[in-house]
């Protein structure tokens, strides 16, 4: 968000609502009217003192109403932009009565004369990003969401484990204010349900969220007893196994599958009663201090006006209607969609997702790249080399979020002593636009080279103080910050002598270390324009044509002699798509696409180099090439495991989901007109070997259930599955499977079906399967004529191998690994390497497709710049010190330092440009030969040293001058 | 920059400074943001620190290790405030142990001096089996690595310790064994050993041990 907010090329306007749109791609003209706020923006800098004055209470809804807010907010604390704005219930907008607010304001900012404000931009391409809303229970009167104080919803329960929600991180409930220590999760509320005002589809999300905040409850109290009731357990997603499994195995913790309604409430203590029905032991009721209702995704609340303004189509759930070869388009050209307006999703698919309409909407205007882009100008450089520090130390009230509690004039009186320090001022808001040219002044007109900012946190503003650095003439790195505010002001409220004199601490540590700060060069690397991506599949070749699509050209690498991978054998999806049809479309598209270029029956021998300029050697049809590149794309795919259970391999009588699919395509009569057919899921996957979810079988399971019912109504088909994970919409297909007359079995892992090949009653050969049935409660026997299996999704067995030419990481389950699992999930921790498609992990193609176009927004990212920016802050090696022992070698994780061989021998010499500057080289090498730049030894300890008191400072240095 | 940067010697120099404690904190383990999860590397080096700690005689409460993300502010403050809770209770460095300021002084100097040599030990033989808590715990307080402690890390110690004294007069066997409350028999053994190495002379006019003219720098 912050990143978004500081953007020279992104205009923000919050507060603001589209009332509608003309023209067409590449020209629409967006009619929007901003409300007032009655806060002016760029006077406002978020301080909230009008919030602590305002007499008017009013619902804090970013905190669900649970609290109370004022009727001036910032609606949260970390609100981008950081600016308050004053609602409906403001005393002085309803009777004119108040204007406490614009008295307290130092920046005077409050302004009650704004009105709306009409706006008409022009644009190439939208995307809509509306989001999703949590479903609402209190649709449904069963759920007792509104009625019984003790019932929450699952956004109600985050906020609530908040440490910025309404009880500051505390759970507790609104009866009573007591922690309470027995809760209940209900699953699939307002999800995979007919009943009408809820949702028949799946949310997808609900069942990791609950994992989530059981683990989260259990760590703020780790003797509450947590229980959640459930439908399927769907973790369908990377790492999702795996922490359900975490969160099922915490102590005091009950998962139980059954329906579940809430009974009643208890009068006397406000508890509620939860009844529900396990197999073992029938109908039961119980007691629980807090129902948290595990609430599904719903369209966004104005979704429909989005037809009207937008002229889009939507689909019968109320999500953007889109074909599954292009997801991220609606049915409007030129408007793309982004996120939950998808349909239910997830935190990665919403960022690939966003990451592919950024590219969808690239294609369109790549030819017009970067003509209103704007770059920030600095002046040169000062050169301060060889001068004594010069440090200027300003202080900032931070209206009164400092000013309050700690007494700035004193500390601005105390840095004016302490050595090397040249101006010391208070400042109101050291980040207004004010301050800022205040200090870019000052900093020439008393010529400082080093400056300190006493005020907040260096995570939010340190890119500002930086940045008014430059803007100053100085080297960024000259900028050194104190947290007066987080770490003292804010901590110590009600100390405020001690406050003052820790924020003098603080401050005399922040300008020793100052002392000691070098002015660092960023590196611009030149980028090479071309991408290599690996992989011919759906995901390579859809990723190549966006990227070629924007202008840039790609080199294909495929190690068979066809492209097409894997999706060559699927030939629809559950959803109806011609998937060869779209195959041979993409494969004429690459050929016909001039920059792109394919190299088949190719192998990736060497990769060198870094993000902007890799060189890749490749062996293909005999000759060997080299192929310069800035960015590599893995979209390498996955396979399908063989299995070795169930007779396959055996009996021809077994195949897998995939093989069933092909002959059923193809009109195999044995398959077609089998009479009965029984498929197994979770075959090599979800158990010891390979603990996750394959994803994508129970899809295909459905897919082909209801293709045979169509084909041969009369089939008896079986499905034995473990939980039945057709997540988001694909719950409709599974809906109507169940409708059609599919027999669904429930199987536990230990207690798994067992198949011989036999003889049925007609004397045919058929394969006999048993397995226990939950609901009857006895062991049951089918015949079947085909069986089918589940055959697990399995990592590709070259994965390791191009890992290892990439400098990248495989994950236990041998999926390469991403930079950050939700945040940033087409992206390798190496830079300039990207990934997509079945190599991150199985997916359906729509997603994959989706992942594909994502990556290649990411790729564009880094193209479109001439050049990449290093870190200055990085690692360097005095050679002379060096003593080729290789610790900081193997303390490296990037790779980042070798052995160089220099006249003195081989010395370790760091690569700026991988160095990511951890630091951790520098603690374990003997002969502290190796640096990190600008936490430098003599930084830190300079800071430790002057972290001791007055008196003991003088003291060690009387010491000092005693031994001498 | 990672909570692995956290250097031996910052927190040596810190309760050289005369603070009472020292409390580390770094993001939670597992969840690095990066491929670092060199918080491992700083919990290995409280342990080390901790064991050193205890041979010079300093309460090894004194040095705390927390985990923690970005929204664990009420931890944070918790933790901050046990910590100094504790620290208090312990009373000032060196004071409450019975320590002499500038014996403290002396010993946390000889520490210092060792930190190269800690490194390699540290590289060679103390890396954890596996990257768990508790596996750390387990290895740091294992018996095999209590030993290699006493081997590698005891004896090194000593000779430092030794040195730094003797940087400020000649003393005898047995005053050295009295003033570092070592077994006199130990002393003449490491007192052999450093005189062999040329890091110590013997005066015996005097009977006294003294830093040899390379100034003893180890």
């Amino acid at each position: 968000m912050v990143e978004v907010g500081r953007h020279q090329n992104i205009e923000v306007l919050t507060y603001a609502e589209v009332k509608s749109v003309s023209g067409d791609v590449g020209d629409f003209t967006v009619t929007l009217v901003k409300k007032p706020r009655y806060i002016v923006e760029d006077r406002c800098t978020g301080c909230r003192t009008c919030v602590r004055y305002c007499p008017k209470a009013s619902p804090d809804i970013f905190n669900q109403e649970i609290a109370s807010g004022k009727a001036v907010h910032v609606y949260f604390s970390q609100a981008i932009p950081l600016v308050a704005y004053i609602d409906e219930n403001c005393l002085n907008l309803k009777e004119g009565k108040c204007d406490i607010c614009v008295g307290v304001c130092q920046n005077e900012a409050v302004d009650f004369r704004q009105t709306a404000e009409k706006m008409e931009i022009n644009v190439g391409t939208i995307i809509l990003s509306a989001g999703v809303a949590p479903f609402d229970p209190a649709a449904v009167e069963e759920y007792g969401y509104g009625t019984m104080q003790n019932v929450v919803t699952g956004v109600d329960f985050e906020r609530l484990l908040s440490a910025t929600g309404p009880y500051q991180g505390n759970i507790l409930r609104a009866s009573d204010k007591k922690h309470p220590r027995n809760i209940a999760w209900i699953q699939c509320v307002g999800s995979r349900r007919v009943t009408p005002g809820e949702n028949s589809y799946c949310s997808g999300v609900c069942c990791t969220y609950t994992q989530k905040q059981v683990i989260l409850a259990k760590e703020h109290d780790a003797e509450a007893k947590c229980t959640v009731f459930h439908n399927d357990i769907r973790a369908f997603g990377k790492d999702f196994e795996r922490y359900y499994q975490r969160a099922e195995r915490l102590p005091g913790v009950r998962f139980i599958r059954s329906y579940t309604s809430i009974a009643r409430e208890v009068p006397e203590s406000r508890n509620v009663v939860v009844r529900y029905a396990t197999t073992d032991r029938g109908v039961q009721e119980e007691e629980f201090d807090m129902v948290v209702l595990s609430v599904g995704l719903s369209p966004p609340a104005d979704a429909r006006g989005l037809v009207e303004t937008f002229g889009i189509e939507l689909n019968s759930h109320g999500f953007s209607k889109a074909r599954p070869e292009n997801p991220m388009e609606t049915t409007r050209p030129g408007i793309f969609v982004s996120g939950g307006l998808q349909g239910p999703i997830d935190i990665p698919e919403s960022v690939f997702g966003a990451g592919a309409a950024g590219a969808r909407c690239g294609e369109h205007l790549g030819y017009r790249r970067g003509k209103l882009s704007r770059e920030r100008v600095y002046p040169p450089e000062r050169d301060v080399a060889g001068q004594e520090p010069r440090i200027g130390v300003f202080v900032c009230h931070c209206g009164t979020n400092i000013g309050s509690v700690v007494n700035v004039p004193s500390t601005v009186e105390y840095a004016r002593g302490l050595p090397n320090v040249v101006h010391a001022q208070e400042q109101l808001f050291s980040c207004a636009n004010n301050a800022i040219k205040e200090i870019t002044d000052l900093a020439e007109e008393k010529g400082l080279n080093r400056v300190v900012i006493a005020a907040c946190s260096p995570r939010t503003l340190e890119p500002l103080f930086r940045d008014t650095l430059r803007e100053a003439g100085l080297n960024q790195y000259f900028c050194e910050m104190a947290n007066i505010r987080e770490q003292c002001s804010w901590v110590h409220s009600k100390q405020k002598e001690e406050a003052t004199r820790k924020a003098k601490d603080i401050i005399r540590m922040s300008v020793a270390r100052a002392g000691h700060l070098e002015p660092l060069a960023e590196f611009d690397l030149p980028v090479n324009k071309t991408t290599l991506v690996v992989g011919g599949g759906i995901a390579g070749m859809t990723c190549a044509l966006s990227i070629a699509r924007q202008g840039y050209q790609v080199h294909l690498v495929e190690k068979t002699r066809e492209l097409g991978g894997m999706a060559r054998r699927i030939h629809a999806t559950l959803e109806g798509m011609d998937v060869q049809a779209h195959v041979d479309d993409l494969i004429r598209s690459v050929y016909r696409n001039p920059l792109i270029h394919v190299s088949h029956e190719a192998a990736i021998k060497s990769v060198s180099g870094y993000v902007g300029n890799f060189t890749t050697i490749l062996e293909s049809g005999g000759g060997r090439k080299e192929i310069k590149h800035g960015a590599s794309v893995i979209a390498i795919g996955a396979e399908v495991y063989r299995p070795a259970e169930y007779l396959y391999g055996e009996n021809d009588r077994v195949v897998t989901h995939l093989e069933l699919g092909e002959k059923i395509a193809a009109g195999d009569e044995t398959v077609v007109n089998a009479r009965s057919m029984a498929m197994i899921q979770c075959v090599g996957c979800r158990n010891e070997d390979r603990n996750y979810c394959s994803r994508v079988c129970c899809g295909h399971a459905i897919k082909n259930a209801l293709k045979l019912k169509e084909l041969n109504p009369s089939m008896a088909i079986y499905v034995l599955f473990r939980d039945m994970r057709t997540y988001g919409l694909k719950e409709d297909y599974y809906r109507e499977a169940a409708d059609k007359g599919v027999t669904f079995i429930q199987y536990e892992p230990d207690d798994k079906p067992e198949v011989e090949a036999a003889v049925n009653d007609a004397g045919a050969p058929c394969l006999r399967i048993t397995v226990p049935d939950p609901i009857l409660g006895c062991r049951i026997q089918l015949d079947a004529d085909i069986l089918s299996l589940a055959a697990a999704v399995v990592p590709s067995p070259h994965a390791g191998e191009i890992a290892g030419l990439f400098k990248v990481t495989l994950n236990p389950d041998g999926y390469f690994k991403e930079a950050h699992v939700k945040l940033r999930p087409v992206e390798c921790a190496a830079e300039g390497v990207f990934l997509c498609g079945m190599a991150h992990y199985p997916k359906h193609i729509e997603e994959t497709i989706s992942q594909a176009c994502g990556a290649a927004g990411r790729v564009l990212t880094l193209l479109s710049h001439d050049t990449v920016v290093a870190s200055g802050s990085v690692c360097e090696v005095a050679e002379d010190d060096c003593v080729s022992c290789g610790a900081c070698i193997t303390a490296c994780t990037y790779g980042a330092i070798e052995f160089c061989d220099t006249p003195a021998g081989a010395k370790a010499r760091v690569n700026p440009i991988l160095c990511k500057g951890d630091g951790l080289c520098c603690t374990k090498c003997p002969t502290r030969a190796i640096v990190l730049k600008h936490f430098t030894d003599d930084a830190i300890l300079s800071q430790i040293d002057a972290a001791g008191t007055d008196e003991e400072i003088m003291r060690e240095i009387d010491a000092g001058v005693g031994d001498a | 920059m990672c909570s692995g940067r956290v250097d031996l010697e910052f927190i040596f120099r810190a309760f050289a400074n005369g603070q009472d404690g020292v409390l580390i904190g770094g993001c939670k383990l597992n969840e690095c943001n990066y491929v670092t999860h060199g918080n491992y590397d700083a919990l290995g080096n409280t342990y080390i620190c901790k064991n050193i700690m205890r041979r010079i005689g300093l309460n090894p409460e004194r040095l705390g290790i927390e985990f923690m993300s970005g929204g664990d502010g009420n931890r944070l403050a918790e933790v901050v405030n046990n910590f100094t809770g504790k620290v208090k209770e312990l009373g000032p460095i060196g004071k409450a142990e019975g320590i002499e300021k500038k014996t403290l002084k002396r010993d946390l100097d000889a520490v210092r001096t060792l930190i190269p040599y800690l490194r390699l030990v540290e590289r060679e033989k103390l890396r954890a089996p596996a990257r768990s808590e508790r596996a750390y715990h387990e290895f740091f307080t294992s018996g095999a690595v209590q030993k290699l402690f006493d081997e590698l890390i005891g004896g090194e110690l000593t000779v430092s310790r030794i040195v730094s004294l003797l940087r400020t007069e000649p003393l005898s066997t047995g005053e050295i064994s009295r003033m570092l409350g070592l077994d006199p028999s130990e002393v003449t053994k490491h007192m052999n050993r450093s005189s062999r190495k040329g890091l110590v002379a013997y005066d015996t006019e005097s009977k006294r041990y003294s830093l040899a003219r390379s100034g003893g720098r180890v």
